[in-house]
């Protein structure tokens, strides 16, 4: 009985207030030993202060190919701080 | 023209186009991600060399795993044990990668423990005193991270980032076994000797490793094309060369090659190739160890098995408590 177990997307976080940042995957039977192998995985040099684990197939993703999702049809330049002009000072008269 | 021919032309020219798409991409120096349209031939190049790579890892466990109990000194054999740990994990990181391509690792798995599967010719020779460990970790895992370094530039996202995370804890392993090699050249001449006789014996291997020049590899075209690779084996063999010659020296070692020597026009060293025919016989099955790393590898594979069945029926029977709840 050696069926393929499935797989678990690792999520490592550094200290606390830093996010949590995915690292990778591993394969585990359920949720629990998928954080024992996580940490035996990730965490064996690198400091750790929480980890977590999902199912890969919980997780819906965007498509590379369809990148038409994230097309700005109008123009947004006026969301970026670069794109006003106010100056610094003023001459006043 | 019929129908069916029809949409065969049809779809060649998307393909033209995809492929056009795909190569713009790497020249750009962006990665190529799993949901990508990728061509075939570089997911097959890919998980030829990731699953490769993953099966050297966990055989690289092997030929310094027996020397644990030997270790001389309870922090080495703390040190050693946390190395082959290591590539225990690098293994599984690699298997992993490879399984974006949409290969299983059950699969792989197999086709290492059939003997189908190739791995580093390396590891397919023997270990007989401590100072062959010591060698492995400075001479081989040199090698291995120079190739590992070019490999992390690759245009391959999930392999380029376990490069990436491989890199950092082969530096380790190349530390530990230079420590070993210099307590064994500062030490007796009996010391000095055994130290000696196994970077003789390391040398011509480790060369090799890099794989044989590129005119005679049949995969090297389109992996450099593709960025699958970012160096030719040359380069790359060249690189370990005129890092390694100079730390060789400087410990009081001398090179088996009697003819390596730098030149200062072309500002590298020139060494004797390695025996080709080697390489290939012991690639392919027949070198001093390929038997027995496999029928450890086997039964390590069995003695497992009892942990892995009894891990999978404590998750049905957690997952089908949660289902009655």
């Amino acid at each position: 009985m050696d069926t393929q177990w499935e797989t678990f997307e690792v999520f490592h976080q550094s200290k606390r207030g830093d996010p949590h940042e995915h690292v990778g995957s591993v394969h585990a039977p359920d949720p629990q030993m998928a954080l024992q192998l996580a940490r035996d995985q990730f965490a064996r040099r690198l400091k750790c202060v929480s980890l977590w684990v999902v199912r890969s197939r919980d997780i819906t993703a965007t498509d590379y190919q369809d990148g038409s999702f994230f097309a700005q049809v109008t123009d947004k330049s006026y969301r970026d701080p670069k794109s006003f002009d106010a100056p610094d000072k003023l001459e006043h008269p | 023209m019929r129908v069916n021919q029809r949409e065969d032309i049809m779809s060649e020219a998307i393909d033209d186009v995809k492929l056009a798409e795909f190569e713009a991409r790497i020249n750009r120096g962006e990665k190529i991600e799993p949901g990508d349209w990728m061509p075939e031939a570089y997911r097959k190049n890919l998980i030829r060399m990731i699953s490769q790579h993953a099966h050297s890892e966990i055989v690289g466990q092997l030929p310094e795993g027996k020397w644990i109990p030997f270790a001389p000194g309870f922090r080495r054999k703390l040190t050693l044990i946390a190395k082959v740990q290591d590539e225990a994990g690098h293994g599984q990181l690699l298997y992993r990668a490879a399984e974006t391509l949409g290969k299983s690792r059950e699969a792989m798995i197999d086709e290492l423990l059939t003997g189908k599967a190739k791995y580093a010719n390396v590891f397919n020779y023997p270990t007989p005193t401590w100072a062959d460990v010591g060698v492995i970790g400075w001479l081989v895992d040199t090698a291995a991270v120079i190739n590992q370094t070019m490999l992390a530039q690759g245009s391959y996202g999930p392999y380029a980032r376990a490069m990436k995370r491989i890199c950092y804890e082969e530096s380790f392993h190349i530390k530990q076994g230079y420590d070993a090699v210099v307590a064994l050249a500062k030490g007796t001449s009996e010391q000095r000797q055994m130290v000696q006789e196994a970077v003789n014996r390391w040398w011509y291997p480790t060369l090799m490793m890099s794989g044989p020049p590129d005119s005679m590899s049949e995969h090297s075209v389109l992996a450099l094309r593709w960025r699958i690779k970012t160096k030719s084996n040359e380069q790359v063999r060249q690189d370990f060369v005129d890092l390694i010659v100079p730390q060789i020296r400087a410990l009081g070692l001398e090179l088996p090659d009697k003819n390596c020597q730098f030149n200062s026009q072309t500002g590298h060293y020139h060494y004797t190739q390695p025996d080709w025919n080697e390489l290939k016989r012991v690639v392919n099955g027949d070198g001093p160890c390929n038997k027995e790393r496999l029928a450890v590898r086997r039964s390590a594979h069995e003695d497992g098995r009892w942990v892995r069945e009894a891990l999978a029926a404590k998750s049905a029977r957690s997952n089908l408590a949660r289902m009655n709840e």
